[in-house]
């Protein structure tokens, strides 16, 4: 079942600009996420892609613009305040804790809803006990879905690539996120292992009503999963619309084949 | 019985979150636990071998408990947390002071503003505890830094404590009640009526804080805080971004860690030294602690004890095999082979085997779950 | 006037042993630039180079040999052992650790420290050697404007030429020589350096080879101030608050932290010393170096780090 598409906005960026000393990564980008979609970012290398989500979830602190999520505007947020938020977030290299096991990167996500303290979890007793437990269970179904049962307390570090991928989704899923960012969450995956995360993608969006933003550089995954895109080309939005509609963009074409001057 | 987990089913997430899910394990610890709290006291009780003389209570197991138990404290911090820290004797230190001065009685004169705070001496158990949590006060204050300063930086500021706190204590006669020498003795140990003074008592005291410490710290590591520690540890950023505040989870590991080393540092000054001045909290004792956590194991409870163990039974066996051999060496020449035996093994370990003996225990374990059929 | 002078006096003795300082930071700064890794045992090196020069020099003097030549052949046989350790430490550490994080490769470092002390004191022994290489008497200057004049000391002028023929020596060194520009190449980026053909094993070889030279010119000097002995490791880790303060990647930066720490602890010493207790320089520098990370954490001279995800 579907969430219902509503056409709430979730997210709105502002005029945003982002620039490292002379390099400017963002020019002047306006977006939006409604309630409830499958949103999808793509662009050359290089376009700002994974900067606009740094900017969305507070890592990056923009020059200019403002960021409207959930009816609250600012200019900037640390990336915990984000979290808290509700916007989960996975990446393009993996960000997952090595030295710890499968099961504890998705524990570690549930740290937002951990209502016991130091002292309280020192004596792991009674309450205390008991929330872990609710946590390992809720953690277990995430597990589940993902199927990754057999590798649960395995460290992650000696993980293929594809089922560190899947481990970082369940980590993002774990915080029960209101708006997931997904930074190429098929890069270097092959066919079979492309077609499981999509399917755990529009699960995600369905079963659990999760809003989604993807980076994705494969484009038959792009135009299959999305209900929307948008463009990036050098920092700047050159196309935004329905699948379809990028497709025939003029622009989008020449920015992808490049143009002859 | 074979060790094996097979037929062990696990049908509760309890079950599966025990810190030793296999049967084995567990009737061995119960064992360990059973020589340690009834059959060490017995045999040093009655003098009967190994225990002949008090030497192996005195030399080896207490000094054994005590710094495992600031080895753990040192590795909340620098195994699961990250964070290196070349300050853990001066940690021990303000727990060994702050427990002397309150268990002496702590008299501040405002001169200039006409009063004087008094606070009359406090039971031992309390001012251990108190030296303990004064230290976690001072741990939090210098792990500020942390939070703007990351890795090799932060050695730095843990060095600044350990070399400000050698001086304070060495230099302001306040903190040694005015002792001429420099040197102070412990009160007596006193435990509600019940004082401490052989061996095989100071012993089984330590005994018992170190089990309930360890027990306490075994607890946190693998409740959501110390998730966030190693979550840290691993990838601060992405840390970050799945909501763990960098300020809460880094101080935390400080004030834990620092009150664990605070406490082992009273507990090695009160029970074990007896009387001590600053030079036993030495940026040596620093780095025999990190020394500890890296050889047993960066991040492993148990790898505390181990490393404890281990530097604490090269120099007596540097001692004791030459000896025996007919080729006495100096103490001299002892020293630099620790040195170097040490050294070494750090580098070779942080290049095989980051995670220590702890690891290649475990390693063995699992091999051992297969024996005698490998595949 | 005699309150300037004796002012005077305090600030260019410290900026003198802060020269000194500086000596034992190039050393660290230059390991650091070229591999990232944050050597604790720079001062085990200081100690090891000093031990093996002024034991082979006492043997060749006590065997009949001219002081002009036992000098020159335990200054040769120092670098020698310099070189081996280097090799050692390139060969048996740092290689096989390449791409481990910072913390792993200090923590090693830490090691090596320990291995370098041992190892030294088994084979050269571990008492005190007095070392005469420099004049140690005074000089006293401006006698005409303050009464008895400002007394310096002509080991730390011969100290502040050798730093600076040190510096314009490096710096000649990594401008000029091919050796000296693929070290920088390394410093940037030791994969692409690796890509292009430098020979990233044999140019880490060169730093610690590097550090450990400069860390027996330290030693030549530290030796005829205090001796050659063990204490010099702990003189030595002031090079780390020295560091942070000026910055962990600048030469500049290494020389200046060791002045500012050297005259700071001396002042502190004179002027706050007698109201605490006294003893305030064993601990000055690294309480000034952390006020400096709360402030600064880049150091004075460091440059700031954007981190990237």
């Amino acid at each position: 079942m579907r969430a219902p598409d509503t056409n709430e906005i979730m997210l709105q960026v502002d005029g945003i600009a982002l620039a490292f000393g002379g390099v400017r990564a963002l020019r002047d980008v306006t977006f939006n996420i409604r309630r409830g979609e499958i949103r999808a970012i793509i662009g050359p290398n290089g376009a700002g892609k994974t900067s606009l989500l740094n900017v969305v979830n507070g890592f990056y602190h923009p020059n200019h613009g403002a960021i409207t999520f959930k009816g609250r505007t600012r200019a900037r947020m640390q990336p915990f305040e984000a979290a808290r938020g509700g916007i989960a977030r996975t990446f393009q290299n993996v960000a997952l804790f090595k030295g710890m096991s499968a099961l504890d990167n998705i524990m570690a996500g549930r740290t937002l809803k951990v209502r016991r303290g130091l002292l309280w979890q020192m004596l792991r007793y009674g309450p205390a006990l008991a929330e872990e437990r609710e946590h390992r269970h809720r953690v277990e179904e995430i597990i589940d879905f993902l199927e990754i049962e057999a590798i649960r307390k395995v460290p992650v570090g000696r993980l293929p690539y594809g089922l560190q991928k899947r481990v970082e989704l369940g980590r993002a899923l774990a915080m029960e996120p209101d708006l997931l960012l997904l930074d190429e969450p098929m890069a270097g995956m092959n066919l079979e292992e492309k077609e499981d995360m999509s399917r755990f993608i529009i699960d995600v969006n369905s079963h659990y009503g999760t809003t989604i933003a993807l980076i994705e550089h494969d484009m038959a995954v792009v135009m299959d999963l999305s209900d929307r895109v948008a463009v990036l080309d050098h920092g700047i939005k050159i196309a935004d619309g329905t699948p379809d509609e990028v497709k025939k963009s003029q622009a989008v074409i020449e920015a992808y084949l490049g143009v002859a001057h | 019985m074979l060790y094996r987990e097979a037929g062990q089913f696990k049908t509760t997430y309890a079950e599966d979150m025990a810190i030793f899910p296999i049967r084995q394990d567990r009737i061995a610890l119960a064992i360990l636990l059973g020589i340690a709290f009834i059959g060490v006291p017995l045999l040093a009780t009655f003098h009967v071998w190994p225990f002949g003389s008090d030497y192996l209570l005195w030399a080896i197991l207490l000094p054994f408990l005590i710094l495992a138990l600031a080895a753990i404290g040192t590795n909340i911090l620098v195994g699961y947390c990250g964070q290196i820290s070349l300050g853990s004797g001066a940690f021990m230190a303000i727990g060994a002071y702050s427990a002397y001065k309150l268990a002496t009685g702590v008299h501040i004169p405002f001169a200039w503003l006409g009063f004087a705070i008094s606070i009359p001496p406090l039971p031992v158990l309390a001012s251990i505890l108190l030296g303990g949590l004064m230290a976690a006060g001072v741990g939090i204050l210098f792990g500020i830094p942390s939070l703007r300063i990351k890795g090799l930086y932060l050695a730095v500021a843990t060095l600044a404590a350990q070399f400000f706190f050698d001086w304070a204590f060495l230099r302001i006669p306040w903190f040694t009640n005015y002792a001429p020498s420099g040197s102070v003795n412990a009160p007596a140990l006193d435990f509600f009526g019940l004082v401490v003074r052989t061996p095989v008592e100071r012993y089984l005291l330590c005994l018992l804080f170190v089990t309930v410490m360890t027990v306490l710290a075994k607890n946190l590591v693998r409740s959501n805080l110390g998730r966030q520690w190693m979550a840290i540890r691993d990838m601060d950023i992405a840390a970050e971004l799945i909501g763990i505040r960098p300020l809460y989870a880094k101080l935390t590991a400080f004030a834990v860690s620092s009150f664990i080393v605070g406490v082992a540092g009273a507990l090695w000054a009160f029970v074990y030294l007896g009387s001590w001045e600053p030079l036993a909290f030495s940026i040596d004792r620093s780095l025999q602690l990190l020394f500890m956590v890296i050889i047993g194991g960066l991040g492993s409870i148990m790898g505390s004890f181990v490393g404890a163990a281990f530097i604490l039974i090269v120099p007596i066996m540097l001692n004791l095999v030459p000896t025996e051999l007919g080729v006495p060496l100096s103490t001299q020449t002892i020293t630099h082979l620790e040195f170097i035996i040490f050294g070494s093994l750090i580098c070779y370990l942080l290049i095989k085997e980051p995670h220590g003996f702890a690891r290649l225990i475990s390693i063995g374990k699992e091999k051992l779950r297969l024996w005698p059929f490998p595949y | 006037m005699v309150a300037l002078g004796q002012f005077l006096e305090v600030l260019i003795g410290g900026l003198m042993s802060g020269v000194l300082y500086s000596l034992v930071a190039l050393g660290f700064v230059l390991i650091f630039k070229a591999s990232g890794v944050f050597n604790y045992a720079q001062g085990a090196m200081v100690l090891l180079a000093g031990l093996a020069m002024v034991r082979t020099l006492d043997l060749l003097v006590a065997n009949g040999f001219p002081p002009w030549a036992a000098i020159v052949l335990g200054i040769g046989f120092a670098a020698v052992i310099m070189a081996a350790t280097a090799w050692l430490i390139e060969r048996f550490v740092i290689g096989p650790l390449v791409n481990q994080d910072g913390l792993t490769l200090f923590m090693s470092t830490i090691g090596v420290t320990f291995v370098i002390e041992g190892a030294a004191e088994m084979i050269f022994g571990s008492d005190v050697y007095p070392l005469r290489l420099f004049p140690t008497d005074a000089w006293f200057v401006l006698d005409g404007l303050f009464p008895g004049g400002i007394l310096i000391n002509k080991l730390d002028v011969w100290g502040a030429l050798i730093a600076g023929i040190l510096v314009a020596g490096l710096a000649i060194f990594f401008q000029r020589t091919k050796t000296g520009r693929a070290l920088r190449a390394v410093a940037d980026d030791h994969l692409a350096a690796h890509s292009v053909g430098i020979p990233i094993n044999w140019i880490w070889f060169v730093v610690w080879l590097v550090a450990g030279l400069v860390a027996l010119v330290a030693a030549t000097v530290w030796g005829t101030k205090l001796g050659v002995q063990f204490s010099i490791t702990f003189l030595a880790l002031k090079a780390l608050p020295v560091l942070i303060i000026g910055g962990l990647t600048s030469i500049p930066g290494a020389i200046a932290g060791g002045l500012i720490v050297g005259a700071g602890e001396k002042i502190a010493e004179v002027y706050l010393g007698p109201s605490v207790g006294g003893g305030i320089e064993y601990w000055f520098a690294y309480v000034l170096a952390l006020a400096v990370l709360l402030v600064r954490p880049q150091g004075l001279f460091g440059e700031r780090i954007i981190e990237r995800i």
